[in-house]
């Protein structure tokens, strides 16, 4: 299977990137690693026009140590940040997480920023990101703006990025010390997560239990309370919208929310 | 681009997947599509020495970039180690998935040059191959890791 | 020392790891230069009429050569009627594919009965162009109420065939065993779930004609069985058509001979002008592809408390899809093999045949065979549960003692030669059965959220089931000293040139370097069967051992001649392979000096070896599996098995078929299935939501070595390929209820996947 026609442009730096895909219009998209986009393309469930490749845009690939943050580029690859030594140390959930998704091929094209522009409720980074409360930083025609990452995902495959804006960059405050765990449960290795836990300190997302990624705030809440993580765990389903499909109905994801809440507290606490 | 160090210059559609730039343009058909959906890995070659998926790999992107596929290992007549131990092994049986898996194991190697078994089967878990249940694959594996390891530190 | 029996490297891996193969697409040759490339339009609707087809649009787009439907099918004979106008509906037993009311056409007529079938083509220069255009081929389609599943096929509210009035073309009804006397008696119904076989090479054709020639390069199991069915689809002289199998990228079963859709390639071929190739998507095979299995079985044991398994009852019903091909026989290699491995007093079978609004099922690996493993496995499983005696054990006490070989079932099998209860102890010697028993009983004990299960398979299979369709060989010397095999079986990764070049070293003397074997060309071998049924090296192998011995007398008669020698004085060495007058070892004669010697004539055989009888192969499984009882989720991390194929050739290959074999069983029973909505529509199409399994679902297998030869042939062998799948899934199956048995459960249906072994834990734990 291949993709319907479309014009591709490659774009040499961010500027450049923007007046292109400021000229396609709606029907533009850009291109980072393409591997969540070409898959789409291929089965022709995306029939963009136009495709701004940034992917040679170097300057958006990078780890840096800002002192109190960390910040990322957004093209980034899943591979760079799984085998980030600085990330390891500082932003381990982030690390570990960038190691578990899809395979290392997909990890090698795959990229932090497209994963996150993506807003596959099923991804992986989307709520490690949530967890982490990191901030995701957008450039436009109009200069960039700072997204906490709470109000960055809108609905499924929708983010508050407008058209023609760019994801640059995501900055994450150290996290050094504080427990994480990263719970991803699939069928098989290879697998999209049936249901996915992020835990960094007393903050608990999850992966595919609505249309965006979600902030356990029930959970949260009851830490915060002073609950013990296994009762805490109990309200891991609490405000989640989960699908049924082959993999699992919806009762079968929120009783693996609360396992996996669960087990992702205790390991996050057995870290911190 | 250059594939297996030669250099290839064509003018294609711009929607052309490296895959088929690689078997069609190329001219190097080793490298087989298995699947639609990025799933099988049966095309997986290095780019730029990373084990990649051609299948969802604009051609364009290749471009100015290192392809390397099957046909590019072997130094002449004498097969590369990952050849040689898929070959001592039995690491194949039809073939077709062996070029995008054996490609795949080179990246692996040239990541992690001692894995674990374990480390092997996560490394390939983007492989499909129906013929070997794997046993033979890791084998081949962890085989051509003593090789490589052990000619590295000599 | 013979070579057979050693472990020999392939000879086909150089090429394939350094040039990789030559599959269907990869074919580069002159006749199909030009080749305009085949897009199918697919029906995307399980069940339809079709109003109409409008391809004005598709005709305009850029590389269109033609676009084809069932009207432009005007110059090919109708398919000959079947005898008597066909089988009567529900009758007891059927040539399977039927025709009459029945028929597969083509190209869809005036209906569509699954997702995926052929509507029609679209010819253009290239791939790309072609998937555009399929994209313009518009179809008027009226939608009609979809049959999915077993029970509304039989229910019959909507008839597939409504010329048919009924959805069952054969209904064989079984009786009740004799279950009289019985201390107990479980009863249950067990799915046996679709699956794709999913080769790595999907579907492939090429056609040219040239000269009123016809070439076709099919990726297919049977290139010589191909031939024939060419010929018969275009009413042609066989002799007219030439079937090449190049490099085929795995087949298990789906590949067998060819399916319609490459006949329409070779006749889009010909109604165009010009040659054509067709390499199908993973999407287009996930649904265009024989599925396999796909059966509903309701298994009736009774036995006494003591162990003894006294009466087995097994009614299968077959979902064979949308049109009965080879679906509709397999259920009889189920109830043929029905009793497994055990000595049983009463055995009765029965099956029904159901068309359903899905893709038609045809053969996956074992057949028919492993269906009929799985439900006895089970229904001694749920016995050994019910009189509380541990399963193994139940298991030894009724297989077939040694010293009644041969054989004969009440199921119509005669087993050749066997050693049940050896391949069962050693299995249990191997895994350590007691000590994963304790271990079991200790997690059990401390309550620990991942418990331990461990699955036991017993089993005997039939390999080479048409044994006497036999195979051929045609064994050549040639002037130079080196031979050449032509084969008329089929190898798409079992390394039939290895094993080939070993008997002819074993035979001849001429080293294997010096042996090359062909198969796959009917122009070099109009005649052969094929591979299936595991038949390949006891009956294709043999052939090539009978032609050697031919040879090896022309030989004797030649090298007699040369060196004025009575022939009965002259003696091979094949540790040289060099012709000498006994008694004087000075005085010698290459293979090279007598093929020369033997001039216009050559230096070669033919052969068309038969079988009188199938074989049996046999063996034991143990599985060991992991189950989290918090989310359902199985980890296989041990599995040992004994598998008896007879005499072994060479270990490197077997191990590798069972090693196959395993992982395609282990995977039936954790993770693949073919799933359709109510509407008929596949939910599992993509290899992204085909659950197949990959390295890292698996351990290491631990193989046991077991070899008692078959009697029946020279080489002592049985079957290899299927013996793996067969063993593997009902024990894998079997380690997963295990698990969790002590909560009460007895059974869940294969898949056993996450959430389905946790909805049987929870639904347990809610009931206590």
């Amino acid at each position: 299977m291949i993709p319907a026609p479309f014009t591709y442009q490659r774009a040499s730096s961010v500027d450049e990137a923007l007046e292109l895909a400021a000229a396609g219009g709606e029907d533009a998209k850009f291109l980072a690693g393409g591997h969540s986009l070409l898959p789409l393309m291929k089965l022709r469930l995306a029939v963009p026009a136009t495709l701004v490749d940034i992917g040679p845009l170097r300057e958006l690939s990078f780890i840096r140590d800002d002192g109190d943050q960390i910040t990322v580029g957004a093209l980034t690859t899943h591979h760079d940040l799984a085998t980030s030594g600085l990330l390891a140390a500082e932003l381990p959930l982030l690390a570990h997480a960038a190691g578990t998704v899809g395979d290392p091929q997909v990890r090698h094209r795959g990229t932090i920023g497209g994963s996150l522009v993506h807003a596959d409720p099923a991804a992986d980074l989307p709520a490690v990101v949530l967890a982490m409360d990191a901030t995701l930083v957008a450039r436009g025609p109009g200069g960039s703006r700072e997204i906490p990452a709470g109000q960055f995902f809108l609905g499924l495959f929708e983010t508050a990025l407008q058209p023609g804006e760019l994801l640059t960059e995501i900055r994450f405050t150290k996290a050094a010390g504080a427990g994480w765990s990263f719970q991803k449960f699939t069928k098989r290795a290879i697998d999209w997560a049936i249901v996915g836990v992020a835990v960094q300190g007393g903050n608990v997302a999850l992966v595919n239990m609505g249309s965006i990624p979600l902030r356990a705030t029930a959970v949260e809440q009851a830490l915060a309370g002073g609950a013990a993580p296994a009762d805490a765990a109990a309200h891991a389903a609490e405000g989640t919208t989960p699908v049924d499909d082959i993999n699992g109905d919806c009762g079968y994801r929120e009783h693996l929310a609360r396992v996996l809440v669960a087990r992702g507290l205790a390991e996050a606490r057995s870290r911190g | 681009m250059t594939v297996n160090g030669s250099p290839v210059e064509a003018d294609v559609a711009d929607r052309t997947l490296l895959v088929h730039f690689v078997r069609d343009v190329a001219g190097l058909t080793a490298t087989n599509v298995g699947c639609d959906t990025s799933s099988c890995g049966a095309c997986t070659v290095l780019l730029d020495g990373q084990s990649v998926k051609s299948c969802t790999v604009l051609a364009a992107q290749a471009d100015g970039h290192e392809i390397t596929t099957l046909e590019g290992l072997a130094n002449g007549d004498e097969m590369h180690p990952m050849q040689r131990a898929f070959h001592t092994e039995h690491g194949l049986q039809c073939g077709f998935c062996t070029p995008g898996m054996v490609m795949a194991a080179v990246s692996l190697l040239a990541e992690n040059p001692r894995p674990t078994e374990q480390q092997v089967r996560a490394g390939l878990e983007g492989n499909l191959c129906r013929c070997t249940g794997y046993h033979n694959i890791v084998r081949a594996v962890l085989t051509a890791a003593d090789h490589m390891d052990g000619q590295a530190s000599r | 020392m013979s070579i057979l029996g050693t472990r020999v490297v392939r000879t086909e891996d150089p090429r394939l790891l350094t040039a990789g193969g030559v599959y269907v697409d990869d074919v580069r040759v002159p006749e199909l230069a030009g080749a305009a490339r085949v897009t199918f339009v697919r029906s995307p609707f399980a069940h339809a009429l079709i109003k109409g087809v409008d391809a004005a649009a598709a005709l305009a787009a850029p590389g269109v050569l033609a676009v084809l439907t069932f009207t432009d099918i005007n110059d090919i004979p109708p398919p000959p009627p079947p005898p008597e106008g066909g089988p009567p509906p529900g009758s007891e037993a059927a040539p399977m594919p039927l025709g009459g009311v029945w028929q597969e056409p083509l190209l869809a007529v005036d209906r569509v009965r699954f997702v995926g079938e052929p509507v029609a083509m679209v010819l253009t220069d290239d791939s790309y162009q072609g998937e555009d255009a399929a994209e313009l081929v518009t179809v008027d389609y009226e939608p009609l109420p979809a049959v999915v599943g077993i029970e509304q096929s039989l229910a019959g509210g909507t008839l597939l065939f409504p010329d048919a009035g009924t959805n069952i073309p054969v209904d064989h009804a079984a009786v009740d065993a004799a279950f009289d006397g019985c201390d107990v008696v479980v009863e249950r119904d067990i799915v046996n779930q679709r699956v794709a076989p999913v080769p790595m090479e999907g579907r492939a054709a090429a056609a040219c004609w040239q000269g009123g020639k016809l070439t076709v390069w099919v990726s297919t199991q049977n290139a010589q069985i191909s031939r024939f069915i060419l010929a018969g689809a275009f009413g042609m002289d066989p002799g007219s058509i030439r079937v090449v199998a190049p490099d085929v990228g795995g087949g298990f079963g789906a590949k067998v001979a060819l399916d319609r859709d490459a006949i329409l390639v070779a006749w889009a071929a010909r109604h165009t002008s010009r040659p054509a190739r067709w390499v199908e998507t993973r999407s287009e095979n996930l649904t265009g592809m024989t599925h396999g299995r796909a059966q509903r079985h309701t298994v009736k044991i009774g036995g006494t408390r003591d162990g003894r398994v006294l009466a087995y009852r097994l009614d299968v019903v077959q979902d064979t899809g949308a049109y009965a091909r080879m679906g509709g026989f397999l259920p009889t290699l189920t109830n043929l093999m029905a009793a497994g491995p055990y000595d049983l007093a009463s055995v009765t079978v029965g099956y029904r045949v159901t068309l359903t609004n899905t893709t038609p099922i045809s053969a996956y690996r074992g057949a028919g065979r492993p269906e009929a493993t799985a439900a006895i496995e089970r229904a001694m499983d749920l016995f050994a549960a019910e009189i509380g005696m541990d399963p193994a054990e139940v298991r030894r006490k009724n297989l077939v003692p040694s010293d009644k070989f041969p054989y004969q079932t009440p199921c119509g099998a005669l087993y050749d030669t066997g050693d049940y209860a050896g391949a069962l102890d050693k299995v249990l010697a191997g895994a350590g059965y007691a000590g994963l028993r304790a271990e079991q009983a200790r997690r059990r004990e401390r309550g620990d959220v991942v418990q331990l299960g461990i699955g036991v398979s017993s089993y005997v299979e039939i390999t080479a089931a048409d044994a006497d369709n036999g195979e051929t060989a045609r064994v050549v010397v040639n002037d130079d000293g080196t031979a050449t095999v032509y084969t008329g079986s089929s190898a798409h990764g079992q390394g039939h040139h290895t094993a080939w070049a070993m008997i002819v070293e074993n035979d001849l003397g001429i080293p294997m370097n010096k042996v090359t074997v062909k198969h796959g060309d009917t122009d070099e071998m109009p005649f052969g069967t094929g591979t299936y049924a595991s038949r390949s090296l006891q009956l294709g192998g043999v052939a090539v051992h009978r032609a050697d011995l031919e040879v090896r007398e022309q030989a004797r008669k030649l090298a007699a001649d040369l060196m004025e020698a009575s022939e009965a004085d002259l003696e091979l060495d094949t540790s040289t392979g060099l012709w000498q007058v006994r008694g004087d070892p000075g005085a010698s004669r290459t293979w090279a000096d007598v093929a020369r010697h033997s001039g216009a004539e050559g230096l070669s055989a033919f052969v068309h070896y038969k079988d009188g009888a199938p074989t049996f192969p046999f063996g034991s499984h143990v599985a060991v599996a992991e189950v989290d009882t918090e989310t359902g989720k199985v980890t296989l991390i041990r599995h040992v098995t004994v598998d008896d194929a007879g005499t072994v050739l060479n270990p490197v290959l077997t191990e590798g078929q069972r090693h196959g074999g395993i992982a395609q069983g282990v995977a039936q029973a954790l993770l693949e299935e073919m799933v359709y909505d109510a509407d008929g529509n596949p939910l599992t199409g993509t290899l992204a939501d085909y659950a197949a399994i990959t390295a890292a679902e698996l351990p290491s297998f631990e193989l046991l070595v077991s070899e008692t030869p078959a009697t029946i042939n020279p080489l002592g062998a049985k079957g290899i390929g299927e013996a793996g799948t067969i063993g593997s899934t009902p024990a894998m199956h079997s380690a997963v209820i295990d698990a969790v048995s002590h909560l009460g459960i007895r059974h869940i249906d294969m898949p056993t996947t996450p959430s389905r072994v946790w909805a049987a834990i929870s639904e347990a734990r809610n009931s206590q």
